[in-house]
């Protein structure tokens, strides 16, 4: 296999998903360097109190923080990751976020599991190839991965791994686990 | 300059961002994806231009190509203002822009290998 120094760098998105509090931002900061990134929400209505009529088009904006790592796999090739709070109030960043995404790592804790389905719904719909990585959380009893993926309803091909989020070793595992997921899919659509 | 401020609980001060663009939330930079690659083009600006320091920074940071998402934490402001600010850097023929799906839809498999490489190399 030839290597190419002089081609294109190729830049790769990888999105973490899951309900409010479930370990995002903990699993990108495990596995690579978190920086800060802000977008802004519109606040149509919502801006009571907030004089918005000095010329910013009528618009007043807050400004929402994501979770943004890079991993630099070789010099031309990286992997970034979006995480996304997890207030369904800023659904409206996911089209941005999704569109020519790799794959997306929904988090679910098996305390508050019907927590992920919205991202779940969301992913199968656009064709997105995702995997459920169960956060396991102190005291929160352990659940089988097969029992998760009935409870979830998932697909057979859709892989479903324990992990911790915390740990490096893990958050690399599930990576990798999505990255193998979204091979696999590639290669069954070439075929 | 500054406009009223209350906090969000959940989200932050509400700023006004956009003081930096005159206002503007449009551009032709909108669309941008969050991972196009932008690279100075290496131009000199027009006597006239009117590039102020954020847009500066950004030719700077783009000497040898960043992301949109790259960007934006460089310089520390919001995705939107930043797009804009890429918008009229564009349209000066400042800047060049891939997009990440122009040239491959889809990532090859020997790409996706040598990441699962990297990454269990990590
Ligand atoms: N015990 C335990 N605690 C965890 C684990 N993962 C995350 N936490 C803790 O749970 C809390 C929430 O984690 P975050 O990573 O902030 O969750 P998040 O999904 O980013 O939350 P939002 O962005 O608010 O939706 C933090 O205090 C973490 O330290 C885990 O695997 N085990
Ligand atoms: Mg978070």
């Amino acid at each position: 296999m030839a290597f190419a120094p002089s081609e294109e760098p190729v830049a790769l998105k990888i999105l973490v998903a899951g309900g409010f509090g479930v370990g995002k931002t903990t699993l990108v900061g495990a596995i690579s360097e978190i920086r800060p990134l802000r977008t802004e929400e519109v606040l149509s209505d919502r801006g009571v109190g907030v004089d918005d009529t000095d010329g910013v088009e009528g618009k007043t904006t807050t400004t929402v923080a994501m979770d943004f790592g890079r991993i630099t796999i070789r010099e031309g090739l990286v992997v970034y990751l979006f995480g996304t709070p997890g207030q369904e109030r800023f659904w409206f960043m996911w089209d941005e976020l999704s569109y020519g995404a790799l794959g997306a790592v929904v988090l679910a804790d098996t305390r508050r599991l019907t927590d992920c389905f919205p991202s779940i719904d969301y992913f199968e719909q656009r064709g997105t190839p995702f995997i459920v990585a169960v956060n396991c959380f102190d005291g929160a009893d352990r659940h089988e991965p097969d029992d998760v993926r009935i409870a979830l309803d998932l697909d057979p091909d859709v892989p479903v791994l324990l992990c911790d989020v915390r740990r490096r070793a893990s958050a690399k595992v599930v990576l990798v686990t999505l990255v193998e997921h979204a091979l696999k899919m590639l290669t069954a659509a070439q075929r | 300059m500054t406009g009223p401020q209350w906090m969000d609980e959940e989200a932050g001060p509400v700023v006004r961002p956009f003081a930096l663009t005159g206002g503007r939330t449009r551009s032709s930079g909108e669309k941008l994806d969050l991972i196009a690659m932008v690279t100075a083009t290496g131009a000199s600006p027009a006597v006239g231009a009117g590039l102020g320091p954020e847009q500066r920074r950004i030719l700077e940071i783009t000497r040898h190509g960043a992301s949109v998402a790259d960007i934006a934490s460089e310089v520390d402001l919001p995705l939107g203002v930043v797009r804009v600010l890429l918008g009229d850097l564009l349209d000066l023929g400042l800047v060049a822009v891939r997009a990440p799906g122009k040239v491959a839809p889809l990532p090859s498999e020997r790409i996706l290998k040598e990441v699962i490489n990297g990454l269990r190399a990590l």
